[in-house]
């Protein structure tokens, strides 16, 4: 089986889904890049993270817009689209930028169906580049997922690795409800196994990466990478988890997280997001009120701290819980 | 107006009216208690609705504003299912979850009224994709006060629709007033077809309250998309008859002002005046419609006063397509 990048797998499905559908359109800010430039070279970015590279060619310049540097219109524009019976993908650079075209999210989008009574659809995907790890400061490295999970009318993804991103980002254009889409930055160059042969990873299903007897930890995105490593450190002293990735994180896979806590009875949840009304303590929330029965001990929660994230290296390190933080909660957790 | 047919002015007229008296019937109903929340009334401007939506049909778009009611009427929307709605009645034209300022029709091609000035433009823009990339000639129209040209959402939405090319056209109603601040305040150059020019487009001024200006200017801004020749903006000027929302004090006002623009600007009045001048319609014609058209919205406040409220289970509904 091939062993492709998260980067590659999200530029698998954008080909594969436009090739499939001439209604998917692509547009944001320099998704091919180089109109207008000196040299006359078109696909010049590909995306800032090279992600969307070649679609230009293979599509156009009707399906794959250029944009100016708009938010609100990159995303108002889709929602337009969608109304109009397309199937967009409104591409925002840093899920950061989400500030700037807020109202055609949670105001707009969200609300379609609903405030017109369930008459119309908003199939939109707004794809945007997520999290810290690469030292760019405040504004180019929040997740922003944990303001959005609030928001009723969305559904939220967020892949883990390679495979679920392509799996999960062709299911997101064929979705007929409106999704954001975060591509974790520091993920785009991790390699996995992804089939050649097509495939839907369905929207809504958490993943059970790993199953244990003592603990239970969810993890999202970049941070199920963390956790692995935490439960290879935690393996010596046999301890073993049942490691879940929700996945979507609206809606939720609750279920599998009540089961496996039935089992293990003790629960980590770990997300780079600040810690306050975050998913990391919704879940903590839902458990409390739903699956009280099975906790041996109080929730841990590994999360970044209730700061913006930092610039330097060591500061970043210190924001972003790592393995040893993670391995240090399973041990407590365990102790409790 | 060679080229506007008898039925084509009875059918203008007839939507003029139609919202008139829609709207002069809220303002009466609105006082009893019985419609929820708050309501914005778009009685003295329907030259502007109809002089664009009778250029359009159900294939073109439009996106609206909380000052919808007119937009829905003129490009279609069910006047009772309207009433219904806002009632907020489970048959309203959105099962009573929009209310008066999310009235939408999918199938008339009416994107919604919105109620964040300065949210539809970009909508729009994105509709106006749809209808390039599709290729059969339609048109999206962004609907737009005075208050929106201030927004930075609808900057946005000229600059990409030119920089696309893309068959939407910027209709702003300046109606003198942002809610309670004049226009002559808040619109820094007091120029907002000027604004538009700005980004590359052809925007022109008309006299909104004159239906035949309208038309023939929006005639050839929408003849333009069609044709492929992108975006445009026109500047209606024209006055609202009520306050920002019914129940304004109006203190922003001068006390006679409302009353000088109904005996001068008042569409419909000129409407009559000039078509029965030219010998075009007769008076018993537009006095017909008139009639019918007072039937039929007596019949729609009868009919939502009549409806059932909707169950509150429904409160969980329409939210997904698919959520599990």
């Amino acid at each position: 089986m091939p062993v492709i990048s998260f980067r590659d797998a999200v530029n698998q499905a954008l080909h594969e889904e436009m090739a499939r559908d001439p209604d998917v359109i692509l547009l944001g800010e320099d998704v091919s890049g180089g109109a207008g430039g000196s040299s006359g070279t078109r696909d010049a970015a590909g995306g800032i993270f090279g992600v969307s590279k070649g679609l230009i060619t293979d599509f156009g310049e009707d399906r794959v817009l250029d944009t100016p540097i708009s938010e609100s219109a990159i995303v108002g524009a889709g929602a337009g689209a969608a109304l109009a019976g397309m199937r967009p993908i409104s591409e925002i650079m840093f899920a950061d930028f989400v500030g700037v075209c807020m109202d055609q999210i949670y105001n707009q989008i969200a609300k379609f169906r609903y405030m017109f009574g369930g008459k119309t659809r908003c199939p939109i995907v707004i794809r945007t580049a997520t999290g810290a790890g690469m030292n760019m400061g405040a504004q180019h490295s929040q997740t922003i997922y944990n303001l959005l999970t609030a928001v009723p009318g969305l559904k939220i993804v967020v892949p883990s690795n390679a495979y679920d991103a392509k799996g999960l980002l062709k299911s997101a254009i064929r979705d007929d409800d409106p999704v954001v889409f975060f591509e974790h930055k520091a993920l785009y160059p991790r390699k996995c196994e992804v089939p050649e042969e097509e495939y839907l990873v369905p929207i809504g299903e958490a993943a059970m990466t790993r199953e244990g007897d003592d603990v239970t930890v969810v993890a999202i995105g970049r941070m199920v990478v963390f956790a692995e490593k935490a439960l290879d450190k935690v393996k010596a002293d046999n301890i073993s988890a049942d490691l879940i990735d929700p996945r979507s994180l609206s809606p939720l896979d609750e279920e599998m997280i009540f089961e496996s806590l039935e089992h293990t009875g003790r629960l980590v949840i770990v997300d780079e997001s600040p810690p306050r009304c975050s998913v990391a303590s919704d879940i903590a929330g839902i458990v409390a009120s739903k699956a009280f029965a099975s906790l041996k001990a109080p929730v841990k929660l590994v999360t970044a701290p209730h700061t913006p994230v930092p610039f330097a290296r060591e500061l970043e390190r210190a924001y972003v819980p790592g393995p040893d933080r993670i391995e240090a909660a399973i041990r407590e957790v365990i102790n409790e | 107006m060679a080229e506007l047919s008898r039925e084509q002015l009875l059918h203008a007229y007839r939507q003029m009216k139609t919202i008139r008296e829609f709207e002069e019937r809220l303002h009466l109903e609105i006082q009893t208690g019985e419609i929820p929340g708050f309501t914005h009334l778009y009685a003295g401007q329907e030259a502007v609705a109809v002089g664009v939506c009778e250029h359009l049909d159900d294939h073109d778009y439009i996106v609206s504003t909380h000052r919808g009611h007119g937009h829905c009427i003129a490009k279609g929307c069910d006047v009772i299912g309207m009433m219904k709605e806002i009632y907020g009645r489970a048959d309203g034209l959105c099962k009573g979850k929009g209310g008066s300022m999310h009235i939408a029709d999918f199938d008339k091609g009416m994107l919604g009224a919105n109620a964040i000035v300065g949210g539809g433009p970009p909508i729009a823009v994105g509709a106006a994709i749809a209808c390039k990339r599709r290729g059969q000639g339609h048109v999206s129209i962004a609907f737009g006060g005075d208050g929106s040209c201030n927004q930075g959402t609808v900057f946005e939405a000229m600059n990409m629709a030119v920089v696309l090319q893309v068959p939407a056209i910027f209709v702003f109603e300046d109606n003198g007033y942002s809610e309670h601040t004049g226009a002559s305040y808040a619109v820094g150059s007091g120029d907002i077809a000027g604004r538009a020019a700005g980004f590359g487009m052809p925007a022109v001024k008309c006299d909104g309250s004159d239906f035949f200006a309208v038309y023939e200017t929006m005639g050839e801004a929408i003849a333009r998309a069609r044709k492929g020749g992108g975006p445009s903006a026109v500047e209606c000027t024209i006055t609202r008859f009520y306050g920002h929302f019914e129940g304004d004090p109006q203190n922003y006002r001068a006390k006679d002002e409302v009353q000088r623009f109904r005996e001068t600007r008042d569409c419909l009045k000129n409407f009559r005046k000039s078509v029965e001048q030219k010998g075009l319609l007769e008076t018993a014609d537009l006095d017909r419609i008139d009639g019918e058209v007072l039937e039929l919205i007596e019949e729609a406040v009868r009919e939502a006063k009549a409806s059932p409220p909707p169950k509150p289970q429904d409160v969980l509904t329409d939210v997904y397509i698919n959520y599990a």
